[in-house]
């Protein structure tokens, strides 16, 4: 008898591989899906032709049907696009939850339904709690891969048709796992920055040939100037280097904020990074539980830090998809490095994520 | 729930199939396989070679150019043996920019084979008309372009892999001889031939692309008639074999095969176009009338016979392709790349069908063991994909 449709991403690396093989032992009547999304270069570990003959290979392994879907369109539009707009604005993007967000839990689960699979399931290190009729993404057994981070857009909808089989598991045992059922991706790099955009090309020209570069001043406290920036656009708050600063003082110096507008970066040192306070914006709840004590990370493997929330008035505020989205005031409990506006601030109880948005200005 | 809404639907393995994939290749002919068998058998010998066993093999080569030269009508010395389809394409394009000079010219629906070298050599490419048919206007102008360099080779299909729509090659011919009468014809007859008879609608080429698998033959072997006075530069050179214009020891059993195929092809050409011409038209018909929005692609009485080109209104293509596999309907939409993804159609973009428009198409290609039992299937399958697609927006 034939267990239920699930539907796997693949995305040529060693994670999904090992999912579609136990989702097999498991009895489901899997399909493998590689997506490919970007149209250009990449050497970056993900989105390549050869990434997409592994996926197959796997496939392959597993005795599994494998399809490529075509969302080159799709991922043109809500990721690369968003994420140099982003650029131009000052803000510091998340290509990755942005694809999560608009592809593989929004495209390719339409495309699966559409195909009669209500599942569909990815090699992410997380899991899914259920607690009552609520759903979370926790963090994966595997403390150093865990990616509960980049997927805390997910909503309940979502959560209910997602699969993530190697979330229990750590990177040695998924590895361990590939080599026992003889997969050539066993000992495969995990894919790492973003994918589309080659280490030969680097971000600065990528996002050159794409938007105009605005030539900036960097200034010190007193609005003194002290260096000059090719690209107001490429500066992240917390940079120390190429602010074109004689340098040379005792004291190292960073970048505490960029104003985009006014073509201007303020250094200071690092005690002028600190902030007490971090307002979210597009803010969403996972669902069920809304405390004021939350541990919040701010970055893909950042350590968290303790912070009480104040919800914000939504008045003058912009709603969501569905008016679900908010503002909310972060007080940390120790002080902490200003976090890069546009950078994702994902909201733990525990190992359980409860809610999600975007560091505001 | 409709059977098809279960993806497990599929798994009986008595399930009827219909493979509709035969512009991307066909099945093997019997005759090609014991012809590849014997010729590696008895073939093992290098052609080039001066001794008994070099003879046998160089005479299965020699008879297979025998068989080849017929079938196209060329003189054998006209025939080079190739690796395929986009080998004698590139040859052709390549061979005749390096030999001559001057400005390659092609439609915008030529095969991915002759566009990338004229596009790469920074040739002309002309437009086509809505039904897909090259726009001798347009190629007039080309040709006649003084502001840029003499044109020395064009290239238009004989007959399109997506559309299936013929092209006009004796008017091309005509104006080429008129405009640039030191220009070269190529034609890319890779879909062509397997329809057409080549001595009756190509003798004005100089330059004729054919290959093996998508009639019967192996994969990985065709030919590059050059004639009439054409030459060449060869594109591989090493020990001079081909008549020095394409090195490399012959292919012998995959040469022995695609002889086979194509002396098969052209003996029972007449009986299976009648054939297959009636299905085809049977499946499209049948698809427009259960699928409300279908838009047939070009003029059907100007395509080959084996060719089924549709638009459906508001579905994508690669979704219907995943449904109609889970059935057992093979079929493909526009071109894959080298990852597998379905990319958007230039030929489609080139005759102004619209991007969205183009994504809902559908090539069915029916070959010469296609059946009514097959043509039943599509019909039945594919509407019922199609609502089971909309229905689920």
């Amino acid at each position: 008898m034939q267990g239920k449709p699930v539907m796997v991403a693949m995305s040529g690396g060693v994670d999904s591989a090992v999912a579609a093989a136990l989702l097999m032992e498991q009895g489901y009547d899997v399909v493998g899906v590689t997506m490919k999304l970007w149209g250009g270069d990449s050497d970056t570990g993900c989105c390549s032709v050869s990434d997409v003959l592994d996926a197959r290979r796997a496939a392959d392994i597993v005795g599994i049907d494998h399809h490529v879907f075509n969302f080159g369109d799709d991922f043109d539009e809500h990721v690369v696009a968003p994420y140099v707009e982003a650029h131009a604005q000052g803000y510091t993007p998340n290509p990755c939850i942005e694809c999560n967000r608009s592809i593989k839990f929004d495209r390719l689960l339409e495309r699966a339904d559409a195909l009669g699979f209500e599942h569909i399931a990815t090699g992410h290190h997380a899991r899914i709690a259920v607690d009552g009729d609520m759903r979370y993404i926790e963090r994966g057994a595997d403390g150093g891969k865990d990616q509960s981070y980049v997927l805390h857009t997910l909503g309940q909808a979502e959560l209910a048709r997602t699969l993530f089989p190697i979330g229990h598991m750590s990177k040695d045992e998924v590895r361990a796992k590939a080599a026992d059922i003889g997969m050539r991706v066993a000992n495969k790099p995990d894919s790492q920055d973003v994918c589309f955009i080659t280490r030969a090309e680097g971000r600065s020209n990528f996002l050159r040939s794409r938007m105009d570069f605005t030539p900036g001043d960097v200034v010190n406290a007193s609005g003194e100037s002290v260096g000059a920036v090719e690209a107001v656009q490429l500066v992240t708050i917390g940079q120390r280097k190429g602010l074109g600063t004689a340098g040379g003082g005792r004291t190292p110096r960073y970048v505490i904020d960029v104003d985009v507008p006014q073509a201007k970066v303020i250094i200071g040192e690092a005690h002028d990074l600190l902030v007490e306070e971090t307002a979210i914006g597009d803010f969403a709840w996972t669902g069920g539980v809304e405390p004021t004590e939350v541990m919040v990370q701010t970055s893909a493997h950042g350590n968290p830090g303790a912070a009480s929330v104040t919800v914000l008035p939504d008045a003058d505020q912009p709603t969501g998809p569905g008016g679900s989205l908010r503002r909310i005031l972060l007080s940390w409990t120790e002080a902490r490095s200003r976090v890069a506006p546009g950078q994702s601030v994902v909201l733990y109880s525990g190992n359980r994520v409860i809610g999600g948005g975007l560091a505001s200005r | 729930m409709s059977a098809l809404t279960t993806p497990d639907a599929a798994a009986a393995s008595d399930a009827p199939e219909a493979y509709l994939d035969w512009a991307a290749s066909a099945p093997i002919r019997p005759e090609a396989l014991e012809a590849m068998v014997h010729a590696a058998t008895v073939g093992f010998g290098n052609p080039t070679g001066a001794h008994r066993q070099a003879r046998v093999a160089r005479r299965i080569v020699d008879d297979a150019r025998d068989v080849v030269a017929d079938a196209v009508g060329a003189r054998p010395a006209d025939v080079i043996f190739t690796g395929g389809g986009t080998e004698a394409d590139n040859l052709a394009i390549f061979g005749t920019v390096a030999r001559h000079g001057g400005r390659p010219v092609c439609s915008a629906i030529e095969h991915h084979a002759v566009l990338h070298p004229v596009e790469q050599l920074g040739g002309t490419v002309i437009g086509v008309d809505a039904s897909g048919v090259v726009d001798l206007d347009a190629l007039r102008a080309a040709l006649t372009d003084e502001s840029a360099e003499p044109v020395s080779v064009v290239s238009i299909m004989l007959a399109n892999n997506e559309t299936g729509m013929m092209q006009p090659l004796d008017k091309v011919a005509a104006v080429t001889a008129e405009c640039a009468p030191r220009a070269v014809l190529h034609t890319d007859a890779v879909q062509g031939f397997v329809w057409m008879d080549l001595t009756a609608t190509a003798m004005d080429a100089h330059l004729v692309s054919i290959t093996g698998h998508k009639f019967g033959g192996p994969k990985g072997v065709g030919a590059l008639v050059v004639r009439n006075g054409a030459t060449i530069t060869p594109q591989i050179i090493g020990g001079g074999q081909e008549f020095e214009l394409r090195s490399g020891t012959q292919n012998v059993e995959g040469i022995a095969g695609f002889a086979a195929a194509v002396q098969a092809t052209v003996n029972e050409r007449e009986a299976v176009n009648a054939r297959v011409c009636a299905m085809r038209d049977r499946l499209v018909d049948g698809l427009i009338a259960a699928v409300p929005g279908t838009v047939e692609t070009g003029d059907r009485s100007r395509k080959i016979p084996g060719s089924a080109h549709v638009c459906f209104d508001a579905i994508e293509s690669e979704a219907l392709l995943f449904l109609l596999e889970r059935q057992g309907v093979y079929a493909s939409a526009a071109s894959s790349c080298a990852s597998g993804a379905q990319e958007p159609s230039h030929v489609l973009a080139a005759m102004g069908v619209s991007r969205d428009q183009a994504k809902g198409s559908l090539r069915l290609s029916l070959g010469r063991t296609t059946t009514n039992a097959h043509v039943e299937h599509a019909l039945a399958v594919i509407p019922a994909a199609i609502e089971q697609l909309k229905g689920a927006r």
